[in-house]
């Protein structure tokens, strides 16, 4: 920007320097001025530094399949042990859930991925969602439990892996999300007890971190209930984590909430709508539409928290890749072990905060084009 | 007046009582329960605990001294204490590295640019848990032992028992030179209070930064002169398994400072980008117009006018970056949550631990918050 801007000779479009299509890119994008020159030579050389080790440590010189972890620890330091990943991916995937019966897990992760995935598409944004998500999930129970004739039981103590990631995300996600409705359709109700409760329910959640609520589930849970009641370490931790995500959530809805101009309530009320009448034809379509890519957000922010039930001792996707570790043949492969582990939170999160984006743009296109 | 059920106000009223019996009752229902199952495990509650020994020893106790038969307070604010160190190493670390990247991806270099949009999509799409158990391999698995330590700098040994670096070994000068950085600041505070006052009165502005820098250092300089300008420094080196002297960085300290300023820079950086995006263009241009450079009007124009659309998210950053350091008891840092968790094990006070770490962090987001809110008033546009 040093250089004074002549506008006539740059105002046909033309490079300031003649030459090739790519050679003006790079003019351009990469060596616009000195400074700039530099940075780009700085970024090279940090490039050429870190990759070509970073190639060859985890692709060529990497050790992909093994009997045993010999061929690894001969080649520590200077190739990846994907070998670790290879020999234990069914327990990382489904922890201790019977071998012979890992097809019921995979069944119900792909239905899972599945429900999230049809639910993406607006084509599908209509009642039939609900049976839909109905039938998916009864399906996965039916899976997952057994019972019935051909898939014998499988209780809850032995379900781990990735299907426990997606298990808690998705009846978390999917209980909460009423329960935040609620809760920020209290906050803005202007009834100063309900108000209270759910301001300060809201405000204590996001003001503790989640693994005290964790610690609070699996140790005080039990002292809270009768005797003869008690409630396994799942459904605990399962409980934790709908409260922690509904107090966050209710947060997006309310900016929502709050995004609707006076206008459309004054309206609602103007043809004598009853408040439910209002709130649920009226309101919450235009808030929540408007606060999906923030709702995505938090469910991306909601599915990496899911990996801190570890801490309470729950066979996660993040704890079957720690326990994988502990056998004494595969110990100090960590780095191999969480770089994939990070590698598949990665996918499903790239793959939503790709989505949000997308989305987002789509609802600013649909709004321009409404307001012409 | 009559009242009907179609009364709104008392159908308000209506509900209000019964969400407050509704919860009155169901707190009564828990805390009795909670009361019957304490008596019959024989578990006494309240807070005497609290005075009784500890017994077990901490890693890390470089503010309070402790030892195992100081008492379970005692041990707790040690946790307090290692948390507050690690939130503010990664508070400030985390806002300069997310800065520098969020102003990255706006560069006009393409691959400054591209390079720190890759960091930012992957770092925050893969949960900070994962970050931490990640750095912690690297240095406890793939760092060498003491005695083969990598030496990047002169001085500095990184290996599998921490880092470890020279300081200046310790003298009664930098107590002085520390209370004379203390006065420097005042008079600097002072000093920018007058300047404001000039500027007001007679237009011209004094040079705030520079009389800022001067104050600042010179105090402390001419401290460490007057001290005889001590320059011993304590070196690690190799004493037998490991190095004695220097400064030493646990493993764990470590691994959860990288893990927590590497994840919240990713995030602070996006909040940085979006408020610079969110700058009218027509900003920018006049401010080239005045015949201000690219960077004199991010700096002059643009940045103190984002500042107001970052302060608040990054502010949340900051709130989530101390919340999050909780996953310390995961890699052993002794953290307030981690030395909580340990008392609850051996006490079995479930109930006053977990009531000691909620009160704490609540308190934490509180104060915080309010914060926020007295800058943001501040700050905010005043529309005449």
């Amino acid at each position: 920007m040093s250089a004074p801007v002549h506008p006539v000779v740059n105002a046909a479009g033309s490079a300031p320097a003649g030459g090739a299509a790519p050679l003006r890119w790079l003019r351009a994008n990469l060596f616009a001025s000195w400074p700039n020159a530099l940075l780009t030579l700085a970024a090279l050389w940090l490039l050429w530094r870190a990759l070509p080790p970073f190639v060859d440590w985890a692709f060529l010189d990497a050790i992909w399949t093994a009997p045993d972890s010999k061929a690894c620890r001969a080649a520590a330091g200077e190739g990846a042990c994907w070998a670790f990943v290879a020999e234990k991916h069914r327990f990382i995937l489904f922890g201790t859930y019977p071998y012979e019966e890992h097809w019921r897990p995979a069944v119900a992760c792909v239905i899972l991925v599945g429900l999230w995935a049809a639910s993406g598409l607006r084509r599908l944004w209509n009642w039939r969602l609900v049976p839909l998500w109905a039938a998916g999930l009864a399906a996965v129970g039916v899976l997952m439990w057994g019972g019935v004739p051909g898939l014998p039981y499988v209780e809850n103590e032995r379900w781990g892996g990735l299907i426990l990631t997606l298990l808690l995300t998705t009846f978390g996600l999917a209980i909460a999300f009423p329960l935040a409705i609620l809760l920020a359709l209290g906050r803005r109700s202007g009834m100063p007890v309900i108000q209270g409760l759910c301001v300060g329910f809201i405000e204590l959640v996001r003001g503790v971190p989640l693994i005290s609520l964790l610690f609070m589930a699996s140790v005080m849970l039990p002292l809270f209930l009768p005797e003869r009641v008690t409630i396994d370490k799942l459904l605990r931790a399962q409980i934790a984590m709908i409260l922690f995500a509904a107090a966050y959530l209710a947060e997006v809805v309310r900016g929502g909430l709050q995004a609707i101009p006076r206008g459309q309530y004054e309206a609602a009320d103007a043809l004598g709508l009853s408040f439910w009448e209002k709130t649920l034809l009226v309101v919450l379509p235009q808030a929540l539409r408007i606060s999906i890519p923030p709702l995505v957000n938090t469910f991306i922010g909601f599915f990496k928290d899911t990996s801190l039930v570890l801490i309470i001792g729950l066979f996660d996707l993040l704890s079957t890749v720690k326990v994988s570790l502990t056998e004494p043949a595969w110990t100090g492969f960590g780095v191999e072990a969480y770089l994939f582990a990070a590698l598949v939170y990665f996918v499903f999160c790239f793959a939503m905060s790709r989505y949000s984006q997308s989305l987002e743009r789509e609802l600013a296109r649909a709004d321009a084009g409404r307001r012409r | 007046m009559r009242l009907s059920t179609g009364d709104p106000r008392l159908r308000a009223a209506a509900y209000q009582a019964a969400a407050l019996a509704a919860v009155i009752l169901l707190g009564w229902y828990l805390v009795s329960n909670t009361l019957a199952n304490l008596e019959a495990r024989r578990i006494a509650s309240g807070f005497a605990f609290l005075g009784r020994e500890a017994g077990f020893e901490i890693g890390e106790t470089s503010l309070i001294a402790y030892g195992a038969a100081d008492t379970y307070l005692r041990a707790l604010a040690v946790g307090l204490a290692n948390t507050f160190r690690v939130a503010l190493i990664g508070i400030v670390a985390a806002t300069a590295l997310g800065a520098l990247i969020g102003l990255a991806r706006l560069s006009r270099n393409w691959l400054v640019a591209k390079l720190a949009a890759a960091y930012v999509e992957f770092v925050r799409n893969v949960p900070l848990l994962v970050q931490l158990f990640f750095w912690y391999a690297v240095i406890t698995e793939n760092l060498p032992g003491p005695r083969e330590a990598v030496e990047p700098l002169p001085g500095v040994f990184l290996a599998n028992r921490g880092i470890f670096f020279p300081v200046p070994a310790w003298s009664a000068v930098h107590g002085w030179m520390l209370a004379a950085t203390a006065l420097g600041a005042g008079a600097a505070l002072a000093h920018a209070r007058w300047a404001r006052r000039r500027q007001a009165r007679t237009g011209r502005r004094p040079p705030v930064l520079a009389g800022a820098a001067a104050l600042l250092v010179l105090p402390p300089a001419l401290a460490w002169l007057a001290g005889g300008a001590p320059t011993r420094f304590s070196v690690p080196a190799l004493a037998g398994f490991n190095f004695a002297g220097g400064a030493h960085l646990s493993p764990e300290f470590a691994a959860l400072t990288a893990g927590l300023i590497v994840y919240t820079a990713s995030f602070i950086a996006e909040i940085v980008r979006a408020g610079v995006l969110a700058i009218d263009r027509g900003q920018f241009e006049a401010a080239y117009a005045l015949g201000l450079r690219r960077g004199l009007a991010m700096r002059l124009v643009v940045l103190p006018q984002a500042l107001r659309a970052i302060v608040p998210p990054v502010t949340s950053q900051y709130l989530n970056l101390i919340k999050n350091s909780s996953l310390a008891v995961a890699i052993g840092y002794p953290d307030l949550v981690s030395i909580a968790n340990t008392t609850i094990n051996q006490t079995g006070q479930a109930i006053e631990g977990i009531a000691i770490i909620m009160a704490v962090y609540l308190t934490i987001s509180l104060v915080i918050s309010a914060l926020m809110n007295w800058y943001n008033a501040r700050i905010a546009l005043k529309e005449r």
